[in-house]
């Protein structure tokens, strides 16, 4: 009989939890209101169904408890009501994978005009690669990262000359552009996370995945990794910068190209040189 | 098929105590064998799991829980409950005692394997707890164990570590695949006359599904292990590619990270549902006993326990949303996933539905299983959220993910396995628990799992990150996350002190508790009609039982009583015979 009011009392006490708990998901900060709705969707209907059946549970233990001399009613099954339950329970199902398999396909949806921008993860550290004036990213691979070298960038790929390295955990991106974030490990899994703009995706070593965004709102937003890569993976902290097309642009200026950082490094210059001398090395992309 | 179950042969009883108590091929020791393994590593576990929650409730109060220290917590905690604990305790454990008792066999058909199956399970733990004191200590991957990080640097136990996992695995799996082949073929094989397959106890329907599910999923995680361990010590690269490890370069290349998720994830999803359908089967019985009503729905309960294991070998890469595998699977898992519901609502509503104009007797079994309703709808229900695909992108690798799969695979299953406890206590016994004692035991465990799963839903969906040693300074997590974490670990704290209310129950009722019926509670199916209580080896004495009905004869018009055994033929005192 007790149990008949604590599963009540839980139910409510479950509703009062999230309407006065004070966490809730943080301001969007990104396009992705589709998830959202659809989030806020799903949370609707599994609210009706864990309201309505742990009600009638705690309805149906009152009602029936045992008394003496109360017998059960004989009834092995009543196949109206079971096809009836499916097909309630089917709709309710329909109305959330629907809107949840819409958001899914922006989000596999890449928009043609978006720029890209490379994370690259590390234990435990951040840090960027923008594909500079030709748009396009020079091939990379573990296997050249020396000290001068810290991406692993081929030296005789031209698209990478003037690739910018950004080498620091502050990652700026103008607000309201749409951007494809390229991603790319050099050991082990990572996941770039930043709540504000919602979607995130692990970074993978021997392959380059990504995803897409457009940041909304300007401001300074902590990026995580959100996928367990060792003893600091909870300390493995970036920064992403929303601002204006003005200060970008002063940010990306401040910026050097990878064909500059190799010309600093002595044994680069003379690699370059031979590199400019002989096109048919050139690797093409 | 039917000259099996009435074996004629003599049995040779043991006649030593070590070939009754130790050596022993009576699968009801086995059982109690299995259980007491797998509870003892569970209790393991348990610190384990108090100790992160020490850490995330008061971080850098502890000073002997290093970041290190705290992802080999992670990862052998997890290991440990969803394998060594559940799969052990509802297959072996549970399986073992009941399916021969409820079929009607008078052991498993292979009573030498199965007890080897016990050996190698014990030696798998062995392997296991070895681990914890090689050089490096245990692997602290988490316990999917993803590489390349559980075998490079910078993760704790990358050399001896994850081999002894690894290793511990494959014995378990040796073991798993040596007791389910049992319970498969005990099943099909050793049923007494008259037990069809439509007349078998939802715990035999569950435990028999979940046993086929096992021998199909476990070979994918097999093989995983085995790549792993050739990839660490053969200089192999199935899984790892071209890395750069601590700023030395690896001699692996062209490995594939995602092939492991893959394999993994074909034997983890399935995994879930190894755990749950043997839940699934045991609560419906419980449910039925105790409301003296018939499981409402059988036919409808046994295919969609059918329907569910054979969906659940579909739905794997809903763990791998934002893994990097092709984006465009997405479609097809989240769609996948989100049928799988259906079933699973079917058969909560048949539960319901048995509640329903039932005499339900507020018993400490029955008030597990209706803790169980409560908990399973709200970890059914949360995982509808990470399975539809895009909904699970912000929430995946959040504190969200933690409070779903607790609710839905830890709460769930522990509370029936308690109710089962409780239950079947009286038969294994002969003698009967306290009472006040178990309803002591039943509220703070109920109420203080909810309070500790419960919240870690909305901080997840605040987007507060899972496996983290310390959240740190991070702007989007506000003070009152520490202050609710803090609460979450006091009250991990009371259902941990909780527990020692049921190990006190259990120790003292076996030894000081009343005699126990033999049916306290009046249960119809084959195991409470056993001539002995405890029953003893070869379970039926000189004739098998004959089975004349379904296992849930409860309330029927016009019998006398509010059950009709199973083996009680038609028109015998008082009884009217349903088809």
């Amino acid at each position: 009989m007790i149990v008949a009011i604590v599963i009540a009392a839980l139910v409510l006490g479950s509703l009062l939890f999230h309407w006065l708990s004070p966490w809730w998901m943080t301001p969007l900060a990104s396009n992705w209101g589709s998830i959202d709705t659809a989030l806020i969707i799903t949370m609707w209907i599994c609210a009706v169904a864990f309201v309505a059946l742990n009600l009638f549970m705690a309805l149906t233990i009152w009602r029936y408890r045992h008394r003496p001399g109360s017998r059960a009613h004989y009834e092995p099954e009543n196949s109206r009501l079971e096809k009836r339950l499916t097909l309630w329970t089917a709709l309710g199902i329909a109305g959330m994978l629907a809107p949840g398999l819409l958001a899914w396909n922006q989000y596999v949806t890449v928009p043609a005009d978006a720029a890209v921008v490379e994370a690259n993860g590390e234990q435990w550290r951040w840090s960027f690669r923008l594909p500079g004036r030709d748009g396009v990213l020079g091939t990379a691979e573990p296997a050249r990262i020396t000290a001068d070298n810290a991406f692993g960038l081929n030296p005789d790929d031209p698209y990478g000359r003037d690739d910018l390295i950004v080498d620091t955990a502050e990652l700026h991106l103008p607000v309201n552009r749409p951007v494809k974030m390229v991603l790319r490990s050099k050991d082990v899994l990572h996941d770039f996370y930043v709540p504000e703009f919602r979607a995130k995706m692990d970074l993978v070593p021997g392959i380059v995945t990504y995803f897409w965004l457009t940041p909304t709102q300007k401001g300074s937003f902590d990026i995580l990794c959100a996928e367990l890569c060792g003893t600091g993976h909870s300390q493995m902290r970036g920064t992403v910068v929303v601002e204006d097309e003005a200060s970008y642009r002063k940010w990306l200026g401040d910026q050097m190209t990878f064909g500059q950082m190799m010309a600093q490094a002595g044994e680069g210059r003379t690699r370059l040189a031979r590199a400019d001398a002989n096109p048919s090395k050139r690797v093409a992309r | 098929m039917a000259t099996i179950a009435d074996d004629l042969r003599p049995l040779h009883h043991p006649k030593s105590w070590i070939g009754k108590y130790v050596w022993s091929q009576d699968h009801k020791v086995i059982a109690l064998q299995y259980a007491g393994t797998a509870i003892s590593v569970g209790i393991i576990a348990l610190v384990l799991s108090f100790m992160m929650r020490l850490q995330l409730g008061f971080p850098g109060r502890f000073h002997f829980i290093q970041p290190e220290n705290y992802l080999q917590f992670v990862t052998l905690h997890g290991m440990i409950m969803v394998v060594y604990l559940l799969t052990a305790l509802l297959l072996g454990g549970f399986g073992n005692y009941l399916i021969p008792l409820m079929v009607g066999a008078r052991d498993m058909v292979f009573p030498f394997v199965n007890m080897l199956s016990y050996w190698f399970y014990l030696l798998s733990v062995i392997v296991l707890l070895s681990s914890i004191f090689v050089p490096g200590g245990p692997t602290g991957g988490g316990w999917t164990l993803y590489p390349p990080q559980t075998i490079t640097g910078g993760t704790p136990g990358s050399n001896w570590g994850i081999i002894l996992m690894m290793v511990s695995l494959a014995i378990f799996i040796a073991a798993f695949t040596m007791g389910g082949l049992n319970y498969v073929t005990t099943v099909l094989q050793a049923r007494t006359k008259g037990m069809t397959l439509m007349r078998m106890p939802c715990s035999v329907w569950g435990i028999f599904v979940a046993s086929i599910m096992g021998l199909l999923a476990f070979p994918a995680l097999f093989v995983a292990a085995v790549m792993t361990i050739l990839d660490a010590v053969a200089g192999t690269s199935f899984f790892v590619p071209q890395i750069v490890s601590m700023g030395k370069l690896t001699q692996h290349v062209g490995g594939s990270p995602i092939l492991y998720q893959h394999l993994f994830w074909f034997f983890g999803h399935p995994e879930v549902y190894i755990v749950a359908l043997p839940a699934f089967g045991i609560v419906s019985d419980l449910i039925s006993v105790h409301a003296r009503k018939n499981i409402f729905g059988y036919r409808m309960m046994v295919w969609a326990i059918i329907i569910i294991g054979a969906l659940s070998f579909f739905v794997w890469a809903h763990h791998m949303y934002v893994s990097g595998m092709n984006p465009y699977f997405g479609f097809f898992f989240a769609t996948s996933t989100l049928i799988i519901a259906i079933p699973t609502a079917i058969k909560v509503y048949n539960w319901l539905l048995t509640l329903w104009r039932g005499d339900i007797h507020l018993r400490v079994p029955m008030l597990f299983a209706i803790a169980f309703l409560f908990t399973f709808i709200h970890g059914g229900l949360s995982g509808l959220f990470l399975g539809n695909v895009s909904v699970d992108v912000p929430l995946s690798d959040t504190f969200f993910v933690v409070g779903h799969f607790h609710m839905v695979m830890g709460v769930s299953p522990i509370l029936v396995i308690f109710g089962a406890i409780y239950h079947w206590y009286p038969k294994i016994t002969g003698r009967m628990w306290n009472e006040t004692l178990a309803r002591a035991h039943f509220w703070v465990t109920f109420l203080g799992a909810y309070a500790i799963f419960m919240p870690m839903h909305y901080i997840g969906i605040l987007g507060v990150p899972r496996r983290y040693y310390a959240l740190g300074e991070t702007a989007f997590i506000p003070p009152s996350v520490h202050y609710v974490n803090m609460g979450i670990t006091i009250a991990a704290g009371i259902v941990f002190a909780a527990q020692f209310l049921f190990f006190y129950n259990m120790i003292w009722s076996y030894f000081r508790g009343p005699k126990a019926d033999p049916n306290p509670w009046g249960g119809a199916s084959l195991e409470w009609q056993t001539p002995d209580t405890p029953p003893t080896h070869g379970n039926w004495g000189p004739r098998l039982p004959t089975v004349y009905r379904w296992a849930y004869d409860y309330s029927v018009p016009g019998a006398a009583h509010d059950f009709i055994p199973q083996n009680e033929p038609p028109g015998a005192a008082g009884s009217r015979a349903p088809a």
